[in-house]
């Protein structure tokens, strides 16, 4: 064999090519930084209200019913962690906060699991009604969640499930998994025929081509759809409103109960909202190195 | 190692098409048969009714001894090379090559070495550990040779594996693969488009158009003794120059009119073509290869051997030269003629104004330039000739 195209390496200047002028150059520079400062600024602008909840968190009870949280500028003096300590202090809202964990991560869990499972099926495996199947659990997404509160309430009273945890963790399961098969289904498919085939001719069972060929494809999917699921989870309040009782219920629910008649009990409300975000955001980026693109690059072709 | 038995092999689907007719193969072990045909003809399928990928709507498949018609893929000992390389993204070179190894679970050290060994004889030791997107197109393919090799199953499968490489590239890797699938001696069926792969590199040769075998033999019987004008025509490149004429007698001397001119047939063709008596005052398909043709200038012709025309084109290729040349006859159009044209990428026959052009393969010493008369000189102990209606070869 002789070497083959890649260890020719040939030298191509990549800046600065000799036929444009310096003006153009400049002016290329100009508009490149005009850009970036305008990125630059819409973003601290949609950052404007979590920096304010972030402060609010941090200044006490009189600091902010007297005055706005941009006073923290003039009198930065006023930041405390004291909320903080009374919200760790409040046993209802620490509660809640952990019932979130407990709700969001078997929720998040199950549904990736059992939605990766089901779309390798529908996708990859040649069986009767497959089709028919499949127009039916992604059809389900068109269900609106608010119907089916009232049945499923009723069906959880019997099975002794309503205001316990698995009920909340079961009712999202069940209505997140449309959505999770939609998404996991159509990126299975579109694995390239060939592959599958290969892991085939290979010797591998469907149980292994699944965990050892399309799950590690597949990262990027199953990466965004944790994230999406997590946070939708996370984030929920209907659903946790109408099956947890106050044991288990979720941080939202927990929050919304500390509202005064009379006050806005901002204190409290920004330091638990703030560490709640907090959490979502930790998933995110702890997923977004799997977002990297062309996983399948180099397989065929 | 095994052979590989094809007996009524067809596929069916539920919608009434039908991809392979009884298609009956005995590829014997150790051979390395090639399936070509142009696209559509139902040779990728039958492949992957061999490997387990397509159901098998009639007849049986022998592996060995055993009959796989309901023997699942992984079961089947058989390796295939795809043409989309179809390599595991995921895994480095040595991972990929080792995958069906470690699901056979082989010990960690034989399969080590077996790997090894063949990334050795594929060059490809310095790239283990490299991911596949990061490897060439030759690097690739010859990845997913060494994820077939190394398993020493009972047979190779090869779905047109050079189809994606550049031109100088794929003539290296035929060789290679002929050299490696020598060595190690495996039954070998591989899928081709391309003819000259085709005679390159099959022990045999398959021949397959709409799901039905035309001809299965030797790469050179294919070549000289073709059953009909469908395997005429895809066999040799540039094609067989086809026109229609008729077959006349005169004075227990047989000639085909092209033209205005006339070719003699000689004794020999008649002697090994006793048919063709039969034809006479009849129409007749003639087949002339290019490389049965020269300048007239640089043979040695007699009467009843030269072909005059003017030169439309003239392509030289350094080892030879192409001369395109009308003659006054009809193009052969037959079903067969049709399809030959269509794969060849051509939406109509070869036609002009003048009837039809011929192609002729002369040496590069000849002197004829584009625009200039054409005296070709046929070598008619070379024809071929076919029934205008079957499209069948006349011989006995």
């Amino acid at each position: 064999m002789t070497p083959v195209a890649d260890e020719i390496r040939i030298d191509v200047p990549v800046s600065g090519a000799p036929g444009r002028g310096v003006l153009t150059r400049l002016g290329s520079k100009l508009g490149n930084g005009f850009v970036q400062l305008l990125l630059t600024l819409i973003a601290l602008f949609w950052l404007v209200p979590v920096f304010g909840l972030l402060v609010a968190s941090l200044r006490d009870e009189s600091a902010n019913t007297g005055s706005g949280w941009w006073t923290v500028f003039t009198k930065p003096a006023e930041l405390t962690l004291s909320n903080y300590a009374e919200l760790v202090a409040n046993k209802a809202v620490w509660q809640s906060f952990l019932n979130t964990f407990y709700i969001a991560v078997p929720a998040t869990v199950l549904v990736v699991v059992m939605a990766s499972l089901a779309s390798y099926a529908l996708a990859w495996i040649e069986f009767p009604g497959r089709e028919t199947l499949t127009v039916v659990v992604v059809g389900l997404l068109v269900m609106p969640i608010q119907v089916a509160l009232i049945p499923v309430a009723k069906l959880f009273g019997a099975l002794g499930l309503f205001g316990t945890i698995t009920g909340v963790v079961l009712f999202h399961v069940a209505f997140g998994l449309p959505f999770a098969i939609f998404l996991l289904r159509n990126f299975f498919t579109g694995i390239p025929r060939d592959l599958i085939e290969a892991a085939r001719m290979d010797g591998a069972t469907e149980w292994v081509i699944f965990k050892r060929v399309v799950l590690p494809v597949a990262k990027p999917a199953i990466a965004s759809l944790t994230i999406f699921q997590f946070l939708w989870v996370w984030n929920d309040m209907l659903v946790a409103l109408v099956f947890a009782d106050q044991d288990s219920a979720p941080i939202t629910v927990a929050l919304r109960a500390q509202l005064r008649q009379f006050g806005t009990n901002i204190d409290l409300l920004a330091t638990g909202a703030f560490l709640s975000m907090v959490v979502p955001l930790g998933v995110f980026l702890l997923f977004q190195k799997y977002f990297v693109q062309g996983v399948l690059a180099g397989s065929t072709k | 190692m095994a052979e590989v038995v094809l007996t009524g092999l067809g596929k069916a689907y539920g919608d009434g098409t039908r991809a392979v007719t009884d298609l009956n193969l005995e590829i014997r072990d150790g051979e390395f048969l090639v399936l070509v045909g142009p696209s559509g003809c139902g040779k990728t399928t039958a492949l992957r009714m061999i490997a387990g990928l397509e159901q098998i709507t009639e007849g049986t498949v022998h592996i060995g001894e055993q009959l796989v018609n309901d023997v699942p893929s992984r079961d089947r000992d058989v390796a295939m090379v795809f043409q989309s390389y179809a390599l595991y993204p995921h895994l480095n070179v040595y991972d990929n090559i080792a995958f069906g190894l470690t699901l056979r679970k082989l010990p960690k050290s034989e399969i080590d070495h077996r790997v090894r060994e063949v990334a050795e004889v594929l060059e490809l030791t310095e790239h283990l550990d490299r991911k596949p997107r990061n490897l060439s197109g030759g690097q690739r393919q010859r990845v997913a040779m060494g994820r077939a090799i190394v398993r020493a199953p009972q047979a190779f499968l090869m779905d047109e594996p050079l189809s994606n490489l550049d031109a100088k590239l794929r003539v290296q890797m035929r060789a290679q693969i002929a050299r490696i699938q020598r060595e190690i001696g495996v039954t070998t069926v591989y899928v081709t488009h391309d003819q000259t792969e085709a005679m390159t590199l099959g022990d045999r040769v398959a021949v397959m158009r709409r799901g039905v075998l035309q001809q299965v033999g030797p790469p050179q019987e294919l070549y000289d003794r073709p059953v009909n004008l469908f395997v005429a025509g895809f066999i040799g490149s540039p094609g067989m120059n086809l026109v229609s004429a008729r077959l006349d007698e005169n004075d227990g001397r047989y000639w085909v009119s092209l033209d205005s001119d006339a070719l003699l047939l000689p004794e020999s063709v008649l002697r090994g073509r006793p048919r063709l008596r039969q034809y006479v005052g009849r129409e007749v398909v003639v087949g002339i290869r290019p490389e049965d043709m020269e300048d007239t200038a640089l043979a040695d012709a007699r009467e009843g051997e030269i072909l005059h025309s003017v030169a439309d084109l003239v392509e030289a290729m350094g080892s030879d030269v192409l001369v395109h040349f009308p003659v006054d006859v009809p193009p052969v159009v037959t079903d067969d003629t049709r399809e030959l044209a269509k794969d060849a990428g051509t939406d109509d026959l070869p036609r002009t104004a003048k009837g039809t052009v011929l192609v002729g393969r002369f040496s590069p010493r000849t002197r004829i330039y584009e625009g200039q008369p054409v005296a070709a000189w046929v070598d008619t102990s070379r024809l071929h000739f076919f029934d205008p209606v079957t499209g069948s070869s006349i011989w006995k």
